[in-house]
């Protein structure tokens, strides 16, 4: 709908420089991510990211990722539950904490993890005496992306959670279900679209995750090596295009889930619409 | 001042919100755009007010074009539906924003601004609320601050968009006559926007009936009320019996009541529409008599007034019939016999399928 | 998708948790029960390594943690990260302002794409963001030569960190402010525009102050990601010691130097501001949520006159 006459003002110039903006700090750069990836030639980029350290890291990657997010799937809808249902002493600081993993810096998390998980820390020590290693092991990893992905399925499940009517549930009841019944047959299926989002959310953050993973996998090819790290160290070594074959592969993936991040939104905000 | 609209158009992609309107809006009149929801009659309000451009056709303020005109230079006081009251600004502030953001050289000091802005205050009997802030307020005096506000810039003409519709019933009825009252006391061309009848034939001194973007009828409360021009008018004001039927020779036969049609004077018969008021149906009691014999089905007394439903044997439908009532006791009584004689009737030929 | 995004939308939630006694809901013991667990996990993940951080950083004593601190590299570490984050977050804002206009005011083709590309840094692994500004401004990069031979470099310097953190923080502001100026709607705007106001009156007197305690919030969700940022800036930075080292680099530094105590003395100021940005946060929630709560009362109490 390009109307020539717009009444409020600031059409172009707002969108000009938004538009000029993003693409000077987001597209051009990106593009350029994708030039060098395909500079390489399809053979030799396949040879690239099929490599078998490569494949190694994928797995080690989506593996862990996949591991925290579910683990944030199952305790952000219990802290979420927890945080909209129920009072008691120190909600409010409980409340606001979660947010903690936005707001440290992951590298703080890093170190912190690895010296709460190491065989000298807190946890570390008594775990590995149950023979359970988690710092520098693939563990650890997950340890580290369930940190980091903690408030996305809490915060996106919180505000659906609260504007569910409790005649909702008045109504199960009185049609004769037992609280389990009305949690799994009625509160479940309307929670749904927002623990998927904050499952794909918590996801696509945890795969791309550096900071707080460095410290705590040990960083060794082929056992505890995160595509994120394959790829910085292949920077190190000056492969510019190597590096950027493995971008390219993990831009992808972020594509797709952002497609399937918006997709979900847009399935939730028409089920909310009454659709 | 006068306002001119001539051959507007505007569609939304598929979708035509205004086709081919003119109209002409004499200077200090009080009209209503009236019409169900969707019907471009607040597309109509903002073409006006320069808030929204036509695709084709002009608005003539004083009959000067004033279609490419900005919204900041035309002079509209626009009131919105649900206000759009500056929540981080006094009711003091809001009143005085029109004032405080003209050009330095003709901007009022500080002074007059207030003394203005008090006046204002005083004229919608909300002095006392300069202080507040708009969540504060109640939904009929935020109405009053809005008219306020858009009256500190003195405009030449004062567009609403349905005023009374975020209201409750009661405010609502309140603020009807005040309005009517405020509008004979300043003389301000005036256009309002509703869906409601009963409000704009109690307040406005002009309707305009608008359906799918067209002009159904324009004239006085009176005139649309007794004599709809369109069977869509007909339907929208006020109830109506709508009976399908025959007319031939000057005459209609409608499910068994028989009405003059003068307008089907022509001697071969055709498929018919007509619409009786329920007031303008006569019940008589007892089996003899002209009209139609029908048999009460029910009586419910609303007011001053006995609404009845009669069928007869041989129809379908049921009609009903509003008489006018006082006492107590009922003339008639479910299951009497009774005569149904209309009035008055008018009667639309239907479209040829 | 954001992480402020996703927070702004938790603001109405906390007036809606009435914990009232009713008919239907779980038994005292499971209430108990799921709430100890709920709590335990909060423990565990995030109330335990955040003490740690300053139990270690304390480990060696008060003057081990302050020469931690004074030491000339650490400074030069907290200058540039404030430097970082004094250019990165008014550039956003500048652009989150400019993009929530237009996108919110306006209806126009491709709008959703745009929206997309904004919220690209997000779905991005840090690596890449850095990476992607090598390619550019690297001594192989694009603009490599041409900035060797003017005698400029990006990559390995201050300006390439900048960058980096401004692509990292690049959707906060946007993100904070599109859906709350899409529910405000352009009806403020035309009030304003039909009360004589310019475009420039009606943005600085109506909607900037209607927007100001998202954008408060966007702000600080910004610097916090702006002055912690490690991956991408890690990348960009060569680790040059005094030069290009920010905060986060700085620790990565001292731990891997095994000199734990300082590493985590540096990390205790990072911490800290993570926790004065909850506060802060928390706080614009409390007020927001406040005043909606007060301006309903009062609102009622005139309709009841």
């Amino acid at each position: 709908m390009m109307s020539r006459n717009r009444v409020i003002p600031g059409f172009g110039l707002s969108l000009g420089y938004a538009t000029l903006y993003t693409s000077l700090i987001v597209f051009i750069p990106l593009a350029a991510l994708a030039a060098e990836g395909i500079s390489l030639g399809g053979e030799r980029f396949w040879a690239v990211v099929s490599h078998p350290q490569a494949v190694a890291s994928y797995t080690l990657s989506f593996g862990a990722a996949l591991t925290a997010a579910l683990i944030n799937l199952v305790f952000g809808l219990l802290v979420a539950w927890v945080l909209v249902r129920y009072s008691f002493p120190g909600k409010r600081i409980a409340d606001a904490l979660v947010d903690l993993p936005f707001a440290l810096p992951t590298a703080v998390a890093g170190i912190a993890l690895t010296a709460l998980y190491g065989r000298n820390g807190w946890f570390g020590g008594p775990l590995e005496a149950l023979g359970l290693k988690i710092a520098y092991a693939p563990a650890g990893i997950v340890v580290a992306l369930t940190f980091i992905g903690l408030p996305f399925v809490v915060r996106t499940v919180q505000p659906v959670l609260a504007g569910l009517e409790r005649e909702l549930e008045e109504a199960a009841a009185s049609l004769g279900a037992d609280r389990w019944q009305t949690f799994r047959r009625v509160l479940l299926p309307a929670l749904v679209p927002a623990l998927l989002t904050g499952f794909a959310l918590a996801f696509a953050r945890a795969v791309g995750e550096y900071g707080s993973v460095v410290f705590i996998s040990g960083n060794m090819p082929y056992r505890t090596e995160i595509t994120p790290l394959l790829i910085y160290s292949k920077l190190e070594q000056y492969d510019y295009a190597g590096a950027s074959a493995l971008g390219v592969m993990m831009l992808l993936f972020s594509f797709l889930l952002l497609l399937a991040i918006n997709a979900l939104q847009y399935w939730s905000l028409r089920r909310q619409g009454g659709g | 001042m006068s306002i001119q609209v001539r051959d507007l158009n505007k569609s939304f992609g598929q979708f035509k919100a205004l086709d081919n309107v003119s109209l002409q809006f004499n200077s200090g009149e009080l009209v209503a755009l009236l019409g169900p929801s969707g019907c471009g009659k607040t597309t109509l309000l903002r073409i006006i007010a320069g808030l929204e451009f036509a695709d084709s056709g002009a608005v003539l303020f004083s009959g000067r074009d004033a279609t490419a005109t900005h919204v900041r230079e035309r002079s509209v006081g626009f009131v919105f539906q649900h206000y759009a009251l500056f929540r981080h600004m006094s009711v003091y502030d809001n009143v005085a924003f029109g004032l405080t953001v003209r050009p330095r050289r003709n901007r009022p000091d500080k002074q007059e601004i207030a003394e203005r802005v008090h006046k204002l205050l005083e004229l919608v009997q909300l002095d006392w609320l300069a202080d507040r802030y708009p969540d504060q307020l109640s939904g009929g005096q935020r109405q009053r601050i809005a008219l306020a506000r858009a009256l500190a810039v003195e405009p030449r003409v004062l567009l609403l968009d349905e005023p009374f519709g975020a209201l409750d019933a009661r405010v609502r009825k309140d603020l009807r006559s005040w309005l009517r009252r405020l509008h004979d006391e300043l003389h301000v061309t005036s256009i309002f926007v509703t869906h409601d009848q009963e409000e704009a034939m109690e307040v406005a001194d002009r309707i305009v009936v608008i359906n799918r973007g067209r002009i159904e009828q324009v004239g006085t409360p009176r005139e649309i009320y007794n004599a709809p021009a369109t069977p869509f008018v007909y339907g929208f004001i006020g109830d109506a019996n709508r009976l399908s039927g025959r007319a031939a020779g000057g005459w209609a036969e409608l499910a068994g009541l028989r009405v003059p049609a003068p307008d089907f004077a022509q001697s071969e018969p055709r498929a018919v529409t007509g619409y009786i008021r329920p007031h303008d149906i006569e019940l008589s009691g007892g089996g003899e008599g002209d009209g139609l014999a029908a048999r009460v089905e029910s009586v419910a007394q609303v007011g001053a007034s006995l609404r009845v439903s009669v069928r007869s044997p041989e129809q379908a439908q049921s009609l009903q019939v509003e008489l006018p009532h006082s006492g107590g006791q009922w003339p008639f009584e479910v299951g009497d016999a009774v005569r149904a004689r209309p009035r008055a009737a008018r009667v639309f030929a239907d479209a040829p399928v | 998708m954001s992480d402020s995004g996703v927070a702004n939308a938790v603001a109405p939630a906390f007036t809606a948790a009435a914990v009232s006694r009713r008919a239907v809901g779980e038994g005292a013991w499971l209430r108990w029960a799921l709430t100890g667990l709920a709590l335990l996990f909060l423990a565990v993940f995030l109330v335990v390594p955040l003490v740690l951080v300053f139990r270690e950083a304390f480990s060696k004593g008060w003057d081990v943690y302050l020469a931690a601190l004074t030491e000339p590299d650490a400074w030069h570490a907290i200058k540039l990260t404030l430097i970082a984050a004094a250019i990165a977050v008014p550039l956003n804002v500048i652009f989150g302002i400019a993009a929530a206009w237009g996108i919110s005011k306006f209806r126009f083709r491709g709008k959703q794409v745009l929206i997309t590309l904004i919220d690209l840094p997000f779905a991005v692994s840090p690596v890449i963001a850095g990476l992607i500004y090598v390619l550019v401004f690297g001594s192989r990069g694009w603009l490599g030569p041409w900035l060797e031979a003017h005698d400029l470099s990006i990559i390995y310097a201050v300006p390439g960190i900048v960058l980096a953190t401004i692509f990292v923080t690049f959707p906060f502001v946007a993100r904070e402010l599109i859906p709350l100026m899409q529910e405000q709607g352009v009806s403020h705007e035309e009030a304003a525009l039909t009360l004589g106001a310019s475009g420039w009156q009606t943005f600085r007197r109506v909607t900037l102050p209607s927007i100001k305690w998202g954008l408060l919030y966007g702000v600080i969700l910004c610097n916090a990601r702006a002055m912690g940022e490690f991956g991408a800036v890690s990348v960009v930075s060569g680790h040059i010691r005094g030069k290009t080292n920010t905060l986060p680099l700085h620790v990565e530094i001292l731990y891997n130097e095994y000199q734990f105590a300082a590493a985590f003395a540096v990390a205790s100021l990072l911490a800290l501001l993570a926790v004065v940005t909850l506060v802060a946060k928390s706080a614009l929630e409390f007020k927001h949520q406040r005043d909606r709560e007060r301006s309903a009362r009062a609102a009622t109490r005139q309709e009841e006159l």
